[in-house]
């Protein structure tokens, strides 16, 4: 029964738009129903529909679940592009979260919580606490994950409702789905805050595990995955633990599966008995092994893990080596995988096998696999000294086929085996011999280059061997150089003849007068400087006798391994890397702004929590890193007020800038307003400045997403101010991992909002990448205050008293101190806030400034204060006295820096 | 952390995005084009099927002609995610009647955003048994048989089904006969080197089972491996008689199985879904049956002549009969002509694939049929590296045949109401992979 939607893709002549749009509001509701599907069907194929928003949710009223779930996926969306009409949709979401029916409820919660614009969020609160309670569990389930949807986009708002605690009770939930969803969500809270929110007790874990008989194969994910982070309190709990939780490896979910793994290894490491612990080796190891019939990828997944887990325990797989035996259609990544896996498990008892498989596989069609296979063979002489033998006669009937590449390979691995083996499988060298002009890749031309020179005085015509490499020296890699220079001399050493000395003179002087690598120079030189000096202590520095190497290539440090073994089944277990090297996201702090009049609480606690990763902030951009440094720092830091002060000081040596080619800023990093977190790897950092009597928005773009990100522009809301971009915003393409900062003179007075001033200034910045990002700033007045702001003395006077008393507002500083008033002042002047005069009153000095902001309008400051001692009173008179609250946020930043 | 998406994407080998859904904010819209500019105009493609880009990882899968791509930023459960993708798509073909490509996903795109938002939330799988997703989400012509009322009216206890214990089966069902069908198939897996010797050999088999039972049944599966066998003789204090008995290496049950009682009883007990599904999977490596013997020489006459015997011998019962059997012998790539003479069956020279197709459409059991083929080559110069020979490779199925030897022993089924079942269990064992060396 299939489909007839492809209809909704064609496109008609007449423009798609507005004849959507006639559709849209037919009166039919079939109609209205079809326009819909075309608008998610032009959606889809990435036609820019939110022209449309309106229209669309219109028809989000509706009786018809399938219409009401497009108009929803639509609204998911595009909301962000158009916050303000989202707000439309608001009461028929709450509405609906009412509704007799709990697909509509559970529909409703869901969809709210995708939309992640602020005033949608307001009024999600109150459906939500509503549905963590409602009577049917398909509508509880479905809040559970909400509550972690929210936590994303608001954590101090989950806290403060107390969402944690109703979602802690849904623990104990009568049904098990719903069980299984609040510990996703809570493990989720949990890995993103570090506070204690989900501690799981022996009680929690008791009754959880009863859960997981019941849950869906993916609720067994989420309850195992949560609690392999339990420790047990003792051999005896672990043991219980593990005995109910094998069941789950007969489970035909593959996830389930592995994630049993990961709790019984967990808990292993508790237990002493070691009959339980073979008997546990026992058991896992027929699942991990079907794993292996699973889907290609899956059997990847499969095979990266347990890589790890033969590392941890040998025994678990000891006896399974054939089926990571390759066959020949499995594709070249889970061959590569197998390869891995048949190493760590090659035994005396098994070699033989293994060997056969090896020597197959070496004869294969992929070069890379071919090249793996003849290295495996050489680890397995390694690893198995009564092995090497055999190893050693493989390789030289792979080196007999003289296909050149497995020639080299084989060559590069019996380096090792001599290095392992030293003074045992000489006799083999002559045969080596034979193939030296098939070889063109450095690392195996230095290896046989390597063997030379190691046993030169076993190699009748060591030298003339040497002598044909020495010809292209000067064209060698560099790998090549340092083993001919090497050899060179142990060649010297051991056959001091004058065929030897002669060489040793053109590998010197190639190696110090002509070379431009200094590795290169520097060990000649040694060579050079120990051959003059004492030929004796040469011989016992370059023949000296080497530490006899083992196979530990593939081997992961122990402590790592722990890490990557708590974290079976994730990417970090593929990667075989730990998630912080990969993750970018980390703990978001939940933290009270101080400062009430900050337009957005969420938003500055999210910018100001989010760490950029070493990874993804580029290295060229040296303000992002102080940036990172300080928002790592995991005590709340505070909102990011603007260090302006700073800025201006750095400003003030700079050579002036016209307008029309801004240069890069320099100072102390820009706060960053849209971390790459929220503008998918785009991050903007930006902060008005004055420079040379004029206004710009300083701005700093940093691509860490993976595509180069072009065409910026930027649009300002209506703010108190009237500012707005004075000329278009200019970035170049930005690559991935590179930033790019600009100046963008800004003017004043253009789009006025209305309303008693504030300090909010609200960004839109769009790229051709990209969905358009909306981020809020915080105007300081600093960089209002004009040059010519200073007054005679007597104007000053006159201006006060001509200002009636009701224009004078006044504030205290408790946390400032002026300890230097000859800093202070020169801080206030650098911001254009110019100096009268000064007066003592009783214990008290009382300083006076002046400043001016565009159109004329003045301040005259009054500072009373103690020098040293913190509390600073300023009172200040203008004919503006609205700007006042707006003024002392300027003042304090400037007191406080 | 169990999420196992970001965002999910459908693409058309072009990379032309079909159908995609964000789930979580943390990965962008565009991250797509990063799959197509590094992974799908590479020769990277297909050479691993988790990467990771600039701050994010892609995990893909490639179902016939649709590129299934997830993109994650956090440390997200891959075998979950890879998981989901194999189910999900399951579920879409049983919604389509059983297809999945590009056209088909175009033809349900409304259907498909429907159910993706259904069955994973945030990132967490949900609900993804199409028995019950089938109960409310309907599009047109996929209209759940149980319910005829429009499907905007609320389905009774769709939600309580969606979440209850037994997730997998909706309530009062209703079928005049009461019939069940097993298909035991197994897939025999095997590696032979070119001296006849066995390297490696194992059946996976499934247990496929079509229910169509009223109401709330319980129902019991007996087969003859010896630890069940066992553990119901110590149970039953007596012994079992029953002819062979195998021992399997492992199983993995339907979500309906109970694991618990699996463990302690060693009995596969469950409430079955409606219609089909697959019950169980199992693995069995020591005492396989090998249904064929392939004796292959291989004669190299000089560098452009080669002489291809191959004597395949069916070792199961005489009554019993093969279908559809192929054999799949390399040759070099540098083949000019061949000829041949078979015993039985049919064979020609496949270009395409640069083997000999041997077709047999039906082979009794117990007989040997050969082929013998010349093949002349172009004499190619230079050409050091010698032919390396892929292995020989074999299709077939065998009906009311089990390489493993195992028996259904017992299918009880328990209802309340007490109704009598009608049992049909079928056997056909195919060819996994099949190799021989030479």
């Amino acid at each position: 029964m299939s489909g007839h939607d492809s209809k909704y893709f064609s496109t008609t002549k007449k423009g798609e738009i507005p004849e959507l749009k006639e559709e849209l509001n037919s009166q039919y509701k079939d109609k209205r129903k079809d326009a819909v599907k075309k608008v998610i069907a032009a959606m889809t194929v990435g036609k820019d529909v939110s022209s449309l928003f309106t229209d669309v949710v219109n028809c989000m009223q509706t009786e018809n679940l399938e219409l009401k779930k497009l108009v929803y996926l639509y609204l998911i969306n595009y909301a962000k592009s158009q916050p303000d009409l989202a707000i439309l949709a608001v009461n028929t979401f709450v509405k609906d979260s009412q509704d007799p029916n709990p697909l509509i409820r559970a529909l409703a919660v869901r969809t709210m919580g995708c939309i992640r614009v602020d005033k949608i969020t307001e009024y999600l609160c109150d459906p939500l606490q509503r549905c963590l309670k409602d009577d049917d569990p398909y509508v509880r389930k479905t809040a559970a994950i909400c509550v972690a949807k929210l936590y994303d986009i608001n954590a101090e708002l989950v806290e403060d409702r107390g969402f944690l605690e109703s979602l802690k009770d849904l623990i104990s939930d009568n049904n098990p789905m719903v069980v299984a969803n609040a510990v996703a969500a809570l493990a989720e809270i949990q890995e993103n805050s570090n506070r204690p929110v989900f501690e799981i007790t022996s009680h929690t874990l008791s009754k959880l595990l009863t859960a997981l008989n019941e849950c869906t194969e993916w609720g067994q994910v989420f309850i195992l995955d949560a609690l392999s982070k339990y420790k047990a309190a003792d051999a005896r709990e672990a043991e219980n633990i593990v005995e109910r939780v094998t069941p789950r490896l007969q489970h035909a979910n593959c996830a389930v599966v592995l994630s049993a793994v990961k709790m019984i290894l967990q808990q292993m490491e508790l237990i002493t008995s070691t009959d339980v612990v073979r008997n546990l080796c026992k058991k896992m190891a027929p699942p991990l092994v079907t794993l292996l019939s699973a889907e290609p990828e899956i059997q990847y997944v499969a095979l990266r893990n347990i890589n790890l887990i033969v590392q941890r325990r040998p025994t678990i797989l000891a006896h399974e080596i054939k089926v990571f035996f390759c066959k020949y259609n499995d594709p070249i990544y889970v061959k590569m995988e197998k390869l891995e896996i048949m190493i760590k498990l090659a035994s005396d008892r098994n070699i033989d096998q293994v060997l056969l498989e090896f020597k197959e596989y070496a004869t294969e069609v992929d070069v890379d696999f071919v090249r793996k296979a003849v290295r495996a063979i050489g680890r397995c002489a390694i690893k198995l000294e009564r092995a090497a033998e055999r190893c050693i006669s493989v390789l030289l009937e792979l080196i007999k086929i003289k296909v050149n590449y497995v020639v080299q390979e084989a060559i590069i691995v019996i380096k090792d085996i001599f290095r392992r083996y030293p003074n045992t499988y000489e006799s083999i060298i002559a045969t080596l011999c034979e193939s030296l002009d098939t070889l063109d890749e450095p690392e195996a031309k230095a290896s046989m280059i390597w063997i030379i020179g190691e046993y030169a005085e076993r190699i009748d015509n060591a030298d003339e061997l040497l002598e044909s490499f020495l010809e292209s020296f000067p064209e060698e890699p560099s790998q090549v150089q340092l083993q001919l220079l090497t050899a060179t001399v142990k060649l010297f050493l051991k056959k001091p003849t004058e065929g030897p000395q002669q060489m040793i003179q053109v590998v010197l002087n190639n190696a110090t007068v002509e070379t431009d690598n200094p590795d290169l120079r520097d060990r000649a030189y040694i060579y050079w400087r120990l051959l003059s000096t004492d030929p004796e202590a040469a011989k016992d520095v370059v023949l000296a006798e080497k530490p006899v190497i083992t196979d530990d290539s593939n081997q992961l440090d122990p402590t790592l391994l722990d890490e990557l073994l708590a974290n079976i089944a994730t990417l970090s277990s593929v990667y075989h890397k730990p998630p912080d090297t990969f993750v970018t996201r980390v703990k978001t702090t939940v933290q009270k702004t101080e400062d009430d009049d900050y337009p957005d609480g969420s938003e500055s606690a999210e910018s100001s929590a989010h760490v950029g990763d070493g990874i993804t902030s580029p290295p060229a951009s040296s303000s992002s890193v102080p940036a990172a440094a300080r928002q790592a720092d995991p005590a709340p830091a505070p909102a990011p007020v603007p260090d302006l002060l700073g800025d201006l000081i750095g400003l003030d040596n700079n050579a002036i800038v016209p307008v029309d080619q801004p240069s890069e800023p320099t100072g102390p990093p820009l706060p960053v307003l849209l971390p790459a977190s929220t503008g998918q790897g785009l991050q903007i950092s930006a902060q008005l400045i004055r420079q040379d009597g004029q206004i710009f928005y300083s701005l700093l773009f940093e691509n860490n997403s993976p595509v180069a990100l072009d065409g910026f522009m930027i649009q300002f809301n209506k703010n108190s101010f009237g500012l707005a971009a004075a000329g278009p915003l200019q970035v170049p393409q930005l690559q991935p991992g590179t930033s790019a900062g600009t100046l963008l003179p800004m003017v004043l007075f253009q789009n006025l909002s209305t309303g008693p001033p504030n300090s909010l200034l609200q960004v839109a910045v769009k790229n051709n990448q990209q969905p358009v990002w909306y981020f809020n700033d915080k105007i300081s007045l600093l960089p209002f205050f004009t040059e010519d702001g200073k007054m005679e003395r007597t104007s000053f006077l006159e201006t006060w008293r001509s200002l009636p008393d009701s224009n004078e507002v006044s504030k205290d500083f408790p946390g400032a101190v002026v300890s230097n008033v000859e800093t202070t002042l020169d801080r206030m002047a650098a911001s254009n806030l110019f100096f009268i005069a000064k007066r003592k009153h009783a214990n008290q000095d009382v300083f006076y400034f002046s400043a001016k902001i565009p159109r004329g309008v003045p301040f005259l400051i009054e500072l009373t204060l103690v020098v040293g001692v913190p509390g600073v009173k300023c009172a200040i008179k203008t004919p503006g006295p609205e700007m006042a609250p707006v003024f002392f946020e300027a003042l304090e930043t400037i007191l406080k820096s | 952390m169990p999420v196992a998406a970001s965002a999910i994407y459908f693409l058309n080998l072009r990379g032309d995005v079909l159908i995609n859904r964000l789930y979580r904010d943390d990965v962008g819209g565009n991250m797509v084009d990063a799959f197509r500019m590094h992974i799908m105009q590479t020769k990277e493609l297909g050479t691993c099927p988790v990467r990771q880009i600039g701050g994010c990882s892609f995990f893909y899968m490639r179902i016939s002609n649709v590129y299934i791509v997830i993109v994650v930023s956090s440390n997200a459960n891959v075998a979950c995610a890879f998981k989901f993708v194999v189910e999900a798509v399951s579920l879409f073909k049983s919604y389509f009647g059983g297809s999945f490509d590009e056209d088909a996903i175009r033809n349900n795109f409304v259907l498909i955003y429907e159910l993706l938002d259904e069955i994973m939330d945030f990132g967490y799988p949900q609900n993804l048994s199409p028995e019950i997703l089938k109960l409310y989400i309907t599009q047109e012509g996929v209209r759940s048989p149980f319910s005829s009322k429009p499907s905007d009216k609320p389905v009774p206890n769709a939600t309580l089904q969606v979440t209850g214990a037994v997730g997998w089966r909706r309530e009062g069902l209703a079928y005049k006969k009461n019939e069940v069908f097993l298909d035991i198939v197994e897939s025999v897996n095997l590696l032979m080197s070119s001296k006849g010797s066995v390297l490696r050999c194992d059946v996976t088999g499934k247990i496929l089972m079509k229910c169509f039972l009223s109401g709330m049944p319980d129902l019991k599966l007996g087969l003859n491996d010896k630890i069940g066998l066992e553990k119901e003789s110590q149970i039953k204090s007596r012994p079992i008689k029953s002819g062979k008995t195998i021992e399997l290496d492992d199983v993995t049950f339907h979500q309906c199985v109970n694991l618990t009682r699996f463990n302690s009883e060693k009995t596969v007990s469950f409430v079955p879904p409606d219609g089909e599904f697959e019950l169980m999977k199992y693995r069995i490596t020591e005492g396989v049956n090998l249904p064929f013997r392939v004796l292959p020489t291989i004669k190299e006459l000089g560098r452009t002549r080669m002489e291809v015997n191959v004597k395949v011998k069916s070792v199961f019962g005489p009554k019993m009969f093969a279908l559809g059997v192929v054999i799949k012998v390399p040759v070099p790539k540098q083949t000019a002509k061949t000829s041949f003479q078979v015993t039985s069956g049919r064979a020609k020279y496949n270009a395409a694939i640069d083997c000999l197709v041997w077709k047999i459409r039906k082979f009794p059991g117990q007989t040997e049929p050969t082929m013998s083929a010349e093949v002349e080559l172009i004499s190619t110069m230079g050409d050091k590296k010698s032919w390396t020979r892929p292995p020989i490779q074999m299709e077939f199925q065998v009906p009311m045949f089990t390489a493993s030897g195992l028996r259904v022993r017992f299918l009880k089924v328990w209802e309340k109401s007490g109704y009598n079942t009608v049992e049909w269990v079928r056997y056909i064992t195919k060819a996994g992979s099949y190799e021989i060396r030479c």
